[in-house]
């Protein structure tokens, strides 16, 4: 067994490998660098209830006394340099820390594209980011927000009940895309426009100016305060630098091994085969980051084996919908929308995903039927029998 | 400030202050008290926040919210008549002297 465990990266994975390592009986040194100042803190209420309620200790993973009843040694404000792989070592600020095994956990940063005037557009992934926009939000304001998917849509959603002028513009055809059926893009594009949110797409962005935003087709929207949302890249330097594969964020196997078995990737930052197709996937959300903390912290202290497995879940809150997402769809995939509205995904025959809006029932229901199928497909034919109730 | 105790599987009790608008889950956290994960930070996608209401509070916390069934069926643990999610209990001052039981794994 190892006994010097080092974590880049303080986020929600970062965290959560620490905690895991000592739950499941770790007993070396763990260090935990991260580059935020303060304790670990999670990032989905930073575009839900944070925006409205401004409470930041509410945000907190786990109080200080934590990490010292728990060992943890936890270095905040620090950023990562280099990692030396020959000599196992990890600098930060001119300080070496040794490691028998290193787990990156370094996440992901907004993606910034090449538009003129764009410094002008916040961002919205930390704590930082989330305060300022919440105190831009203290007067009446026209909000442009550039980008659809999950984080833009969630603000636009708060800044629009909060009584602000409100313009979302999404370059692709729909909105958020990326991940979901063009059913449940279109119920929401409806419930935004309903709450008066004016909703640009198929339009990128051209230029940013001290007046607003200019979209492809000439359209020009007034704003006196911009956010940027159109998606994040991974942060990968540190691994690139020292050798190790990265594409699309840092390669790891079916056990989350990098190319160096001395060192784990997890969370938003890892590029991992999908346990049904096989296919490198990359997922933003806190399950993946959790549920691979708690694979690597098994395999470094029991020396398990077994391929990682868990089956992904998503959700998102705009306005008074919880949108919930169970398995993980690729965008070809075909969709079927039952008489209750959950939107059934499938590859061919075989059940990928099911997008539910406000329906926990359907939604925990088919979280526990991909558990129990246990890599198993579940056909398309099989699902009235299985499932009772569930698809017609 | 409302009293809460946890009374863990294996017996062990803490008792801390928590503030009135605060929930279960989150006053645990915050407090330091294991037993309680709360990985969507009280969202309802988790069920890692399982708890049983002390049998003489169990009235006075209320029915399960929308959806919290569903969740429950999912705990870890055994589920009881008194099984909550502990983020889906909001701290009242009616609520001083609540007594919680953590179940034996949320995961
Ligand atoms: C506004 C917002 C809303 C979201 N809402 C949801 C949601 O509703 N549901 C959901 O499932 N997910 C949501 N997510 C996504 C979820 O928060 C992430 O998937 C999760 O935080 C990923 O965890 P992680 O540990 O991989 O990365 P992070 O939590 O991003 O942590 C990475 C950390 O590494 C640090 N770091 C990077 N490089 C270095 C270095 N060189 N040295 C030291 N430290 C470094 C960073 O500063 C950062 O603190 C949301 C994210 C945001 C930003
Ligand atoms: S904290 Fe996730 S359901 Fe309660």
């Amino acid at each position: 067994m190892t006994n010097r465990a080092v974590i880049i990266g303080a986020g929600q994975g970062g965290f959560q490998a620490a905690m895991s390592l000592r739950q499941e009986g770790y007993a070396g040194v763990i260090t935990l660098i991260g580059a935020e100042p303060g304790l670990p803190y999670q990032r989905p209420p930073l575009s839900k209830a944070y925006l409205k309620s401004g409470e930041a200790d509410k945000l907190t993973l786990r109080p200080a006394s934590f990490f010292e009843k728990n060992a943890v040694d936890l270095h905040h404000s620090t950023t990562v340099d280099a990692i030396d792989r020959k000599a196992q070592v990890v600098r930060a600020g001119g300080r070496d820390f040794a490691y028998d095994h290193l787990i990156l956990a370094t996440g992901t940063r907004n993606l910034r594209p090449p538009i003129p005037g764009l410094d002008r557009a916040l961002d919205l992934r930390s704590l930082r980011d989330a305060a300022r926009l919440r105190a831009e939000l203290d007067r009446p304001r026209r909000v442009a927000v550039i980008g659809g998917g999950f984080i833009g849509l969630e603000f636009a959603a708060v800044a629009r009940a909060l009584g602000h002028h409100v313009t979302v513009a999404e370059a692709a055809e729909r909105l958020m895309a990326r991940v979901l059926s063009p059913e449940m893009s279109a119920r929401f594009l409806d419930m935004h426009r309903s709450m008066g949110t004016v909703v640009h797409l198929g339009q990128p962005v051209t230029e940013v100016t001290a007046d607003g935003i200019a979209l492809a087709d000439g359209t020009c929207i007034a704003a006196d305060l911009l956010l940027l949302a159109a998606g994040v890249v991974p942060n990968t330097e540190l691994a690139r630098d020292a050798g190790l594969t990265v594409e699309n964020g840092i390669v790891v196997d079916a056990m989350l091994s990098t190319s160096d078995p001395a060192i784990s990737a997890l969370g938003d930052c890892a590029v991992f085969p999908d346990p049904r197709t096989g296919q490198p996937v990359r997922l933003e959300s806190v399950q993946a980051a959790t549920d691979h903390a708690r694979a690597i912290a098994r395999r470094l202290v029991h020396g398990a084996r077994d391929a990682y497995a868990a089956v992904p879940w998503f959700w998102s809150d705009q306005s008074d919908w919880k949108l919930q997402i169970a398995g993980l769809a690729g965008p070809g995939d075909s969709a079927h929308q039952d008489e209750n509205g959950a939107v059934w995904r499938f590859d061919g025959e075989v059940l990928t995903a099911v997008e539910t809006i406000n329906d926990a029932k359907t939604h925990m229901k088919v979280r526990r039927l991909m558990a129990q199928s246990e890599g198993q497909p579940i056909l398309r034919s099989s699902l009235a029998a299985e499932a009772g109730d569930l698809i017609a | 400030m409302v009293k809460l105790t946890y009374i863990a599987a294996d017996g062990g009790r803490t008792e801390i202050q928590a503030e009135a608008g605060d929930n279960v889950m989150h006053a645990a956290i915050a407090h330091d008290v294991d037993g309680i994960v709360g990985e969507c930070g009280g969202s309802m996608m988790c069920a890692t926040c399982h708890c049983y209401v002390d049998d003489e509070w169990a009235a006075r916390t209320g029915e399960r919210h929308d959806g919290e069934d569903d969740m429950l069926e999912c705990a870890a643990s055994e589920l009881r008549p008194t099984s909550r999610l502990s983020c889906q209990i909001k701290l009242t001052d009616d609520l001083d002297g609540l007594v919680i039981h953590l179940p034996e794994a949320q995961i």
